[in-house]
């Protein structure tokens, strides 16, 4: 009943694998080649060219030039009509002396030189301390004054200062200065930047220059020489802002009693003054003149008490000397000074191309006329002031100004022919050139105490304000009367006749 | 045209004469010896003066007209001699 079974293997074929293997394909894809080349190019020849208009001449456009076509009809007319008339008048006016020295008198001029301020620094006074030199600066606001001692012939370590006034700050007060300057030796002499109010130079006793930056509230001084080879190593006399071939710069021209006129420039990012040019006056080297003898063998520097600038030719100088020589010097001389030149950097030269008569002392101060361009004015311990051309060696007129000495002499900056005179009497004087006679039309005292006047400067800005600074430590400031600040109408041409005239 | 500018010349041939300027009624320059900007500072300021001192001359007297007009100032004589179209300006430095 039972029989053996034998099963029939039964194989299921796993379908999981198949079921999960999804249909396959494969493709591919392949982008083309990318193809390069490579290409240079090179031109040949090239050209530049360019273009400039030329500048539009002014003269050409005026209308009386442009006008060619022909004018209204009847200004021919007018013109006929009118010449007559017209060229009478001229001709009547220009010989007419009807106005001559007729002045109107417009508003309230002062017929007073009357004093304004004065100013001090009472711890300079305190130790008897001199004002040695007055300056403006540019703006004719604040005046500079140094101090110093004029009397003294040793070397002086003594500390000394520069102080400022603001003359147009309603908080002026004339015993405390705007701002003081403390130095270490004495300063000689000061001058005030042509351009910028802030910067003055100074020149020191001990040979040093120093220029000042007012505004720098914390070192005040901007360059300074300093102690080398090329510096002067005597007191300086005077130093003076030179106008350089770059336009706005001006280079420093200080000059000594060693004999040495030195021109440097300002490096204020190094706080140095860098030489720029020399110069040297030594004996054997001076124009020969026939009126002077040669005297002093023993030294052959000639010690340089002043100095002026002409405001009309950039290449003079006068340099006056303490032996009393007036020369006329040039800055593009050529001549190499007969001195050893070691340890020098920069060559001297010899700078004299003229002597003018000598003056029988130290020359303190030589100013050129602002108003003609041969005239200059010197003077100096003779008491005498020389007004003297450029071109002529004799004096054209000699003043006596005062028994003792002259400290400066000045041009007034607006009347041509008036110059004033500080004396060693205290007063200064005020000369005007077209008065017949020879004394001063004003006298600027100073009081009871007898102190000479040391140094005065005008202001060139406001013109009737003069400085003048003190042995006794003090600076007036003067008003001057209105007719020794307004120009008259025939001044110039009298100054002309007075500059050609020949010397006798 | 000619005979213009020759009276000009012997204008400005005249002692001491700076300056010359024709300005026609409205004050505008016409012919001149001047630079551009003084001349046309002269015409416009001159022109108005003119007419102010004409206007006082005929205000005092109706009759009466202005004729000729000298200005003395400290540097030189702006003289003026007016007419119906044009003024005629001169300026002299009598002291040259």
């Amino acid at each position: 009943m039972f029989s053996d079974e034998a099963p029939e293997p039964v194989t299921v074929l796993s379908d999981w694998r198949k079921s999960q293997q999804s249909e396959r394909e494969s493709r591919a894809c392949q982008t083309r080649a990318v193809h390069s080349d490579e290409a240079q190019i090179q031109t040949t020849s090239t050209t530049t060219s360019s273009t400039q208009t030329e500048p539009q001449d002014q003269t050409s456009e005026q209308p009386l030039q442009q006008n060619h076509q022909p004018g209204p009809p009847d200004l021919k007319d007018f013109l006929q009509r009118i010449e007559e008339t017209v060229i009478t008048e001229l001709v009547k006016n220009a010989r007419g002396h009807a106005f001559d020295g007729f002045q109107a008198n417009w508003g309230d001029h002062s017929q007073l030189v009357s004093c304004l301020h004065r100013l001090q620094h009472p711890i300079a006074q305190e130790r008897d301390l001199h004002v040695t030199s007055v300056s403006w600066t540019c703006t004719g606001s604040v005046i500079a004054c140094a101090y110093g001692r004029i009397d003294e012939g040793h070397w002086g370590t003594e500390r000394s200062y520069l102080c400022t006034w603001n003359l147009n700050s309603q908080s002026l007060r004339p015993r405390q200065a705007d701002l003081v300057i403390d130095v270490h030796t004495a300063i000689t002499v000061l001058s005030c930047h042509p351009e910028k109010p802030a910067l003055i130079a100074g020149g020191l006793y001990s040979g040093e220059v120093v220029i000042w930056d007012t505004s720098r509230t914390q070192d005040p001084v901007l360059a300074l020489t300093g102690m080398s080879a090329d510096s002067h190593r005597e007191p300086i006399y005077q130093v003076a802002w030179v106008p350089l071939q770059e336009k706005g710069e001006f280079g420093v021209l200080s000059a000594g009693s060693g004999g040495r006129v030195l021109l440097w420039t300002v490096d204020s990012e190094q706080g140095r003054l860098v030489l720029k040019s020399a110069y040297a006056l030594i004996q054997q080297q001076l124009p020969h003149n026939s009126s002077i003898s040669l005297k002093a063998p023993g030294s052959s520097n000639v010690g340089v008490t002043s100095l002026a600038l002409s405001v009309w030719d950039p290449d003079t100088f006068l340099v006056g000397s303490e032996g009393g020589l007036l020369l006329r010097c040039s800055f593009s001389s050529k001549t190499p000074a007969a001195v050893s030149t070691k340890d020098q950097t920069v060559t001297l030269r010899a700078p004299a191309v003229f002597s003018f008569r000598p003056h029988s002392g130290p020359v303190h101060s030589i100013h050129c006329s602002p108003f003609h361009r041969n005239l200059f004015v010197s003077a100096g311990t003779d008491g005498l002031a020389h007004l003297h051309s450029m071109l002529q060696p004799n004096p054209l007129m000699s003043l006596r100004v005062s028994e003792t000495y002259v400290f400066q002499v000045e041009w007034s900056p607006t009347r041509p022919l008036v110059f004033a005179a500080a004396t060693g009497q205290g007063e200064v004087q005020i000369f005007d050139l077209g008065r017949r006679s020879l004394r001063p039309v004003a006298t600027i005292g100073q009081g009871t105490a007898r102190q000479a006047a040391t140094c005065l400067a005008f202001n060139r800005q406001s013109s009737h304000l003069l400085a003048v600074g003190n042995m006794d430590g003090t600076v007036g400031v003067w008003e001057l009367s209105a007719d020794l600040t307004e120009q008259n109408p025939r001044e110039r041409s009298q100054l002309e006749q007075i500059a050609n005239q020949v010397a006798e | 045209m000619a005979e213009v500018e020759e009276t000009l010349k012997r204008i400005q041939g005249q002692k001491g004469v700076q300056g010359i300027i024709i300005v026609n009624s409205e004050g505008i320059p016409i012919k001149t010896t001047l630079d551009n900007s003084s001349t046309v500072q002269y015409a416009g300021l001159i022109h108005q003066l003119v007419m102010k001192a004409r206007s006082t001359v005929r205000d005092i007297d109706p009759q009466n007209d202005l004729t000729f007009m000298r200005v003395r100032s400290k540097k030189n004589e702006i003289m003026i001699a007016p007419d119906k179209d044009y003024f005629l300006i001169v300026i002299q430095n009598p002291s040259d």
